[in-house]
Order: structure tokens, then C-alpha cells, then sequence
């Protein structure tokens, strides 16, 4: 690819962005609601949420590097590069956010049939199916190869008993991917993995109320659901190989809520907001801001780690452990970015529902964050993964 | 570019490794120290250094150097950190060199820090804390200017060749602009150089300037405009120190990592113990992160990129950061013997504070974070 090429591939995405993408879709997304989820019911989406969703379908810039065949762009990692910058650069909003594109579509690429491709890629990169991930159960936690929901063989089809936990948005979602069991006489070597409808019969969800006041999560049961066999995604018993590759984009998914977002940097205007710049512009309060510029000092570096890793990836040379590096340190890290913004706001920050408080996004989203260090595997785990994997430090 | 060395900066840096490793491991710098050596350094080892052609890293091609980066310049300090080797690389090959550019003095110092001959020190530093002010005054006088004031932590100070001196010649003290920057032989009358050593066997200077002459031709660029070989000479010398330290706390951290593996108490080896294998992951994870933001700002340097302040205080912080905790790690997981003299991990402690210190500690750094942010 000539820079030429790429000059003039810029030039035509800026003018389609600037043509597509509404005025709406350029403000900061303030609370929950502002985030599109794709799915069958998309009767809370405003006009200009749509709009931006389809027209970007329509292009296959949802997800930009997939193939064309499977509903992408086809673009080059330089043209996806370019495509990003373009959008930071009018502030466009994510057009979608799903289970699908960021963990799914991947372990599909890797491991479904040409069939599995074909059905179920379009609908994501489009936005028409809700993913669901059916990974925890109330005794797999960290601990998740030992999952117990199991899928006893009939005919062409399982049926599925069991029950998951921490399902995210499952009361939302249209499909699940979900482990099961298939063999009890083998942890890791006995479990596969399963695509299906939530609105197959014998499968119900209820929420669970959060501290943040939130309900993303919910606990799913399967009561004898029927699954038909082309639905494994994988050989039969294989499933942990599936699960460890969508871990691993799970875990890269969630680091990235270390790094700051673009466009401003919330915590710092946040800070001068509250306590105000001195006459040298420096912030009023010295300790905040000793606080907020070593913070700062790790964030901005942990972005250029997050650039590094993702060339190393993009180059298969990133050690394969290498992404609980980056889930460990990127959510320790937003955990401490919401404890500043929670102390740069002040009592501002603790209104639950206020407009001062952006509706109350400011303490919730702090709360949320919390979760952060816990799903996706612990921070804990993710030290035992690089102690053992990357340090090759001896078992107990 | 993307954020990893490239095939010929991974040849240079296998080279640099086995080269460094053999002729100057951490034995070169006790032996230096147990003899008390006056100078600090080895000049038979620089001499080797240009042999190799490390001294011409940053000099172009035109001038008999090799014309490369900040990348590669790192990727030396970085082995020559891992094994804490005394020398006058990043002083001279790295902050004099990136000083002189393109002025006429290139033409005379640049043969003789090719050939290994020329060793520069630099005078920058007038408190205990590295800061962005010059006092040390500079005065018209017949032709040239008269030197008067202080200097302090001058690596080399006392066995220099040449020095780079910053001076003031307008404004006051904390100003920005008003500074010359003069390239002053070592032996210039009126000079005084007090050597110390410091806690890591290394020797810097208290320097006294009392009324020392200098030629007009002296001065590095334009009178008055100091600011732009100085500003050049900083974002080289804390990116190459950067490296230095990441060479230090990844040293160490191998180190402590190979003892987890091989020492055993309560009859099993202590790296099975989840309370060390989470500090040992914690220490690798905050080295990698410090890794990252050296390249990146020695890649925007060379790129000449707006960003490079920015990116030059993120790396100077972060590595400060990490290699501290590693090298307190590293005494602390090595138990009673991480204290002894005779092993090794105790000077990897004591080289990592003085690198921390050198061209601002991560305190400094963070504050012209913030200030470059705009709080």
C-alpha cells in the first residue's frame, strides 16, 4: 500500500464521516443509555443512533478488519489505523458495542465452520443479534474450568441443565455462547462450547442489582434446553481451547478501560472544574494534583504499552500470556482513575442523580469499575498466569 | 512504526548484550570500585566502545558515525544499565553529541569522541534537584565571556575533556530563555572540579567557576538562545537514561527471578509461594510498561514528533518508578544476602537512585506532565 493510496483512502473517510455520521453521535456518551447495543428489539435506539449503526454496517466498519465475506470492511491494519484516527478526530461515538464484535467474532474467525462464519458474523458486524457470554457458574469462578452445567448427548442434539452466573446483559440478549460440560471425567478436556437462542424453551434470567445501582449482570438457568449439535463450536470436548482464545480478547477488551479516552481527559477538566487553576495554572489543590499527574504518568505510559502490545499482536510476536499483563494492570489502573475522579469532584461526584453528577454516571461508573480487578479472572489469577506462564515460576 | 525493535535494531541489541556483558559485567565495576579508581571509568573500555562503533551512534554519516537513532542509542545504555557498567556513554555519545549538532564545535569534538578519545561532561545541575533554572552567570568580557558560579552532580566532571556549560546571559534564574549554552575546556583557568563519589562507586563533580574566559567562539549556537541545544541535550539525555534504568530494574529483575527459582526454604523453592509470585508478576507488568514508554519516546524523538517532551517525562517517571520497586524487590525477596556487599543486588539498588535523580526524578518529571497538560 502506497501512502498515496492511504492519503486518498483518509481524504474519502473523512468525507464520509463527516457526511454519516450526526451531530448527536459526536457528544460524549454520558450514561448507559447512550451506548448502542445491537439486537432483534431495537425499539430504544433514537434516529440518530440507527442512522450511525447502519451506515457504518454499511460500510463494514463495525468492524473494519474482519473480511467482507463475513458482513467487514476488509480494511488493512494501516486503514483501520486511519479509520480510528478519523473518527477520534470528530469525537464519533463507537457505533456499536457487542459481546460479538469484541469477543465472539474472533473465536469464530478461529474456530467455526465456513457455516458458523456465514450465519452468525453478518448479524453481529450488522448490530442484529445480542450476544451473551454463559462462561461463570456459582461454584466456576476463577476457578472456571470446573463448570458443571452440562449437555448430555440425543441424537442430533444436547440438552443443556445447569446454571450460569454473571451473565452479562442476558436479560438483553438475543444468543448465547456458553460452556458446558460433556464429559465429567475430564476438567479441562471435557467441556464444549455452545451457540444458541435465549428464546429456546427452558431458558429464563433474572437480574442482579449491583452496588452501582445497575443491573447489567443477571443469573441464566437452563432447564432441558434443546441445542442442535452444528451449534458446538469445535470438536466436542475441545471447548477450553475456544474459551482460552476468546479469554484472551476478553482480557485485551477490558484493559482498555485503562487508557484514557479520546478527545479531553475527563479527570483533568473534572479537577479544574471543582478546585480551580492558580494564577500560575497550575491546580489549586497541590496534592490533588501530585495525585493526578503520577497517575497520569502511569496512564499515558500503560498507552504506550497498550500500542506496543497490539503491534505485537498484529505481528504475532506478543508472548501469548502477554494479555493478562495487560487485563491486570489496565483495571487496577481505571480502578485508581475513578478513585480520583470520585476525590476531584468532591461531594459534586456523590450526587446519585444529579446533573452535577452527569445523572449519577460519575459514582456509578466508579462502582462499576470495581468489577474490573474480578470478571474476566481476578486480578489474581491474571498474576498467577504471568508468575507461571511468562516468569516460569515453579507450582506449590 | 510500530512499537518493537526492528530486525537490524535486534542484531544491534544481541551485539550490544553479548559485547557489554563481556567486557564490562558487574565484576568491571567492583573491581573499579575495590581499587578506588580516580577516574570513575575505564578509558581502555570506552576506547572499545568506538571500536565498535557505539560512540558514533548519533553522529551522521557525513561526520564518520553511524547516523542512527535514539532507539539504538537506548538499546547500548539499556545493556549497559543491565550490567551497571561505569561509563561516559550517555554523557558524551548521547547528551554532548545531541548538544553539539550542527554547530562548528561538531568538527572538533566529533573525531575525538569517534575515536574514543574525547570524554564530555555536562554542567547543568546547581542544587540537589535537578531543575529547568540557570544562575551560573555569563558576562561579556573583550572578546568573549567570563563564567561565575556553581555547578553540581557533574558525572566525569573531574577527568572531562570538555564541558558543556549551561550559563545565563539575560534574565534571572528561573527564566526560560536568557540561557547560552558554552563548550568550555576542562583545564580553563579559573575552573576548580571537586570530585565525589557517590553511593554507586561512580564519581561526579562540584564545579566552581570564578571568573573563567571563554572565546566567543565558545558558544554552542546562538548567545541568548541556549535553550535550544540545551532542550535538545535534556530530551536525549533523560530518554538515554530512561534506558539505562530499565537495564537496571530488568537486570534485577532477573536476578531476583532466577533466585525465586533456585532457593529453597521449607524444603520446597521459594518461588512456589503465591505471596512472591504476585510481587514478581506485579514487578514484571510494571517493567513492561516501562519498556513501552522508553521506545515510544526514543521512537518520537527520532521522529522528530511534538510529542516528545511529553513522551521523554512519561518514560523518565515511569522507568524511575519501576526500576525502584525493582531493585527494592530484588533486596527484599533475595532475604539476608540481598544486604551483603559481596553479592550483587546492592549495587543494582544504588546505580537505580542515582539514575533516578539524573536529569529530574519521577517528581519532576510528573509535574512538567502536568504543566505540559495544562494543570
Amino acid at each position: 500500500m502506497t501512502d498515496t493510496t492511504l492519503d486518498q483512502f483518509r481524504t474519502e473517510t473523512r468525507a464520509w464521516l463527516a457526511e454519516n455520521c450526526p451531530p448527536e453521535m459526536r457528544e460524549p456518551v454520558r450514561s448507559e443509555k447512550d451506548a448502542v447495543w445491537g439486537g432483534r428489539d431495537q425499539s430504544n435506539l433514537t434516529p440518530a443512533q440507527k442512522s450511525w449503526m447502519d451506515a457504518m454496517a454499511s460500510k463494514g466498519w463495525t468492524v473494519p478488519d474482519w473480511p467482507k465475506a463475513y458482513g467487514g470492511g476488509g480494511l488493512t491494519p494501516a486503514e483501520t489505523k486511519i479509520l480510528r484516527e478519523e473518527m477520534a478526530a470528530i469525537r464519533a461515538r463507537n457505533p456499536l458495542n457487542s459481546f460479538g464484535i469484541s469477543m465472539l467474532g474472533p473465536a469464530l474467525l478461529k474456530y467455526g465452520t465456513e457455516e458458523q462464519k456465514l450465519t452468525h458474523l453478518t448479524k453481529i458486524a450488522k448490530g442484529e443479534i445480542r450476544w451473551c457470554q454463559g462462561y461463570s457458574e456459582p461454584n466456576a469462578g476463577s476457578d472456571l474450568a470446573s463448570l458443571a452445567t452440562s449437555a448430555e448427548s440425543d441424537g442430533d442434539d444436547y440438552i443443556v441443565n445447569g446454571q450460569k452466573v454473571w451473565t452479562s446483559y442476558a436479560d438483553k440478549a438475543d444468543w448465547i455462547f456458553c460452556l458446558v460440560r460433556t464429559d465429567k471425567t475430564s476438567k479441562q478436556g471435557g467441556i464444549s462450547f455452545l451457540l444458541f437462542d435465549m428464546a429456546s424453551p427452558g431458558v429464563s434470567t433474572k437480574p442482579i442489582l449491583l452496588i452501582s445501582g445497575n443491573s447489567p449482570f443477571c443469573e441464566t438457568f437452563f432447564d432441558n434446553v434443546r441445542v442442535p449439535k452444528a451449534n458446538r463450536v469445535y470438536e466436542e470436548n475441545k471447548g477450553w481451547d475456544v474459551a482460552k482464545y476468546l479469554l484472551g480478547h476478553e482480557r485485551e477488551m477490558i484493559s482498555g478501560m485503562g487508557l484514557a479516552s479520546t478527545g479531553g481527559n475527563p479527570l483533568i477538566d473534572g479537577a479544574i472544574a471543582t478546585v480551580g487553576l492558580d494564577h500560575d495554572g497550575k491546580l489549586a489543590d497541590p496534592l490533588l494534583r501530585a495525585s493526578i499527574a503520577m497517575f497520569e504518568v502511569r496512564s499515558n505510559a500503560f498507552g504506550m504499552m497498550s500500542e506496543r502490545f497490539i503491534d505485537e499482536l498484529k505481528a504475532g510476536r506478543a508472548h501469548p500470556a502477554q494479555p493478562s499483563m495487560m487485563k491486570y494492570y489496565g483495571t487496577e489502573l481505571n480502578k485508581s482513575r475513578y478513585e480520583l475522579m470520585m476525590a476531584s469532584g468532591g461531594s459534586d461526584a456523590l450526587e446519585w442523580e444529579s446533573d452535577r453528577s452527569n445523572g449519577g454516571s460519575t459514582p456509578r461508573a466508579w462502582l462499576r469499575t470495581k468489577a474490573n480487578s474480578i470478571e474476566g479472572g481476578t486480578s489474581e489469577v491474571q498474576l498467577n498466569i504471568i508468575a507461571k506462564r511468562i516468569l516460569d515460576l515453579p507450582s506449590a | 512504526m510500530p512499537l518493537y525493535l526492528n530486525d537490524e535494531q535486534t542484531m544491534l541489541r544481541d551485539t550490544a548484550k553479548d559485547f557489554v556483558a563481556e567486557h564490562a559485567p558487574v565484576s568491571h565495576l567492583r573491581s573499579l570500585r575495590d581499587k578506588k579508581d580516580e577516574a570513575g571509568f575505564s578509558r581502555d573500555l570506552w576506547k572499545s566502545f568506538a571500536e565498535m562503533g557505539f560512540t558514533g551512534i548519533l553522529i551522521g554519516e557525513d561526520e564518520g558515525g553511524l547516523g542512527l537513532g535514539h532507539v539504538e542509542a537506548g538499546i547500548v545504555l539499556e545493556e549497559i544499565g543491565r550490567n551497571l557498567s561505569p561509563s561516559p556513554f550517555l554523557t558524551t555519545a548521547v547528551a554532548a553529541v545531541e548538544a553539539l549538532k550542527g554547530s562548528p564545535h561538531a568538527a572538533k569534538y566529533f573525531p575525538g569522541i569517534l575515536s574514543g578519545d574525547t570524554v564530555a561532561a555536562l554542567a547543568i545541575d546547581e542544587g540537589a534537584k535537578h531543575r529547568d533554572t540557570v544562575a551560573l552567570k555569563a558576562e561579556r568580557s573583550g572578546n568573549g565571556f567570563k563564567l561565575s558560579g556553581k555547578k553540581q552532580f557533574v558525572t566525569h566532571g573531574h577527568v572531562a575533556d570538555l564541558l558543556i556549560v549551561a550559563a545565563r546571559t539575560a534574565g534571572s534564574a528561573d527564566d526560560a530563555e536568557g540561557i547560552t549554552l558554552f563548550a568550555v575546556d576542562r583545564n580553563a583557568a579559573g575552573l576548580t572540579a571537586n570530585p565525589e563519589r557517590l553511593t554507586d562507586s561512580s564519581l561526579a563533580a562540584r564545579i566552581e567557576f570564578d571568573g573563567v574566559e571563554v572565546d566567543a567562539d565558545a558558544v554552542i549556537g546562538e548567545i541568548d538562545a541556549g535553550r535550544t541545544p540545551l532542550d535538545r541535550l535534556l530530551r536525549a539525555g533523560r530518554t538515554g537514561a530512561s534506558a539505562e534504568l530499565l537495564g537496571v530494574g530488568g537486570g534485577a529483575m532477573d536476578m531476583t527471578v532466577g533466585y525465586l527459582k533456585e532457593r529453597k526454604q521449607f524444603g520446597v523453592t521459594i518461588g512456589s509461594f503465591q505471596a512472591l509470585q504476585h510481587r514478581a508478576a506485579h514487578l514484571y507488568s510494571e517493567m513492561e510498561v516501562a519498556r513501552a514508554a522508553v521506545l515510544k519516546a526514543a521512537q518520537l524523538l527520532d521522529q522528530g514528533s511534538d510529542r516528545a517532551d511529553h513522551a521523554v517525562s512519561v518514560a523518565k517517571a515511569m522507568t524511575a518508578l519501576a526500576t525502584t520497586l525493582s531493585v527494592q524487590e530484588g533486596v527484599q525477596m533475595h532475604g539476608g544476602i540481598g544486604m551483603t556487599d559481596e553479592y550483587d543486588i546492592g549495587f543494582y539498588m544504588k546505580r537505580a537512585r542515582v539514575l533516578a535523580e539524573m536529569f529530574g526524578d519521577a517528581n519532576f518529571h510528573a509535574h512538567k506532565l502536568a504543566t505540559l497538560s495544562g494543570y
